[in-house]
């Protein structure tokens, strides 16, 4: 009885501290990012279609071009 | 994937209005309208400080909340943007943005005021990626395009980040711990509902 009145007010104060899902609300759906353009100006490094390096593309970029602690000198 | 955020470093803001001339260059924004400015705090005494300010595409983004027509829509990213098709121009998103994100161009005799306008984090709207009619109505699709928004990746200084959250923290972290001071990340417990350094408690605050 005590164990089950732990654990239920475990859940109930621990369900404060997810975060609210921030993903695709509203009335309008967009083509995603990751499924990139037809233009001639896409950044080589990723296959266009592929979440995972598009997502993993963008990160390297935002190292390589924003945190100059990175560079050699 | 985290979220796409902004960061403006006000240690490293040199009012240099890179980002500002980058944005209105990259998108072909019209005269009257800037989706990016830079404000000065305590301008011209000693110890002034600047911040590049524009849609910080909040966690909970007052604009959707009081928009009539429903016309904001959020990506997977977290890019708060809005359709021009079904905006009515009513003004109360920008009533509503605690940065004067939504910029209204006035045009025409009488200025009517047109459509809201404002940052797109370079992820354009609702049209085909990268077609004529995005880049018409809301500019080029960069993040589509595999690159971060013209602002950040055009700061001279890298006073302005953008990117994924958890990588742009990294490097503002790594930042202050090399520095040693200079935490406070101006507008992020606003956008994204989290107690800042040197700031009270945010009521309700996440």
């Amino acid at each position: 009885m005590i164990r089950t009145a732990l654990i239920l007010a475990a859940v109930l104060s621990l369900a404060a501290c997810g975060e609210k899902p921030q993903t695709s609300t509203g009335a309008k759906r967009d083509t995603p990012a990751f499924q990139g353009t037809s233009n001639a100006y896409n950044a080589p490094g990723w296959k266009a279609g592929d979440k995972t390096s598009w997502e993993q593309h963008l990160k390297t970029r935002a190292q390589n071009s924003q945190n100059e602690y990175n560079r050699v000198n | 994937m985290a979220r796409m955020k902004f960061v403006c470093d006000a240690e490293r803001c040199i009012e240099c209005n890179g980002c500002v001339t980058a944005c209105k260059n990259e998108h072909e924004v019209p005269w009257g309208v800037n989706r990016r400015r830079v404000v000065t705090l305590n301008d011209g005494v000693p110890g002034e400080k600047s911040i590049s300010v524009a849609c910080m595409h909040c966690s909970d983004a007052p604009c959707m909340a009081v928009c009539p027509v429903n016309c904001f829509y959020r990506t997977d990213e977290g890019v708060v943007l809005h359709d021009k098709d079904v905006c009515i121009g009513c003004g109360y998103c920008s009533y509503a943005c605690p940065f004067g994100a939504p910029q209204f161009p006035s045009q025409g005799t009488f200025g009517v005021r047109g459509k809201m306008d404002k940052c797109t984090f370079c992820a354009g709207g609702p049209e085909a990626n990268g077609s004529q009619a995005e880049f018409e109505k809301y500019g080029r699709n960069r993040l589509a395009e595999g690159k971060l928004p013209a602002c950040a990746e055009m700061c001279s200084t890298k006073a302005l980040l953008a990117g994924d959250g958890d990588v742009v923290a990294d490097i503002f972290r790594n930042r202050v711990v090399q520095r040693g001071k200079g935490a406070e990340v101006w507008g992020w417990g606003t956008a994204y509902g989290s107690q800042q350094a040197g700031h009270p408690p945010v009521k309700g605050a996440k």
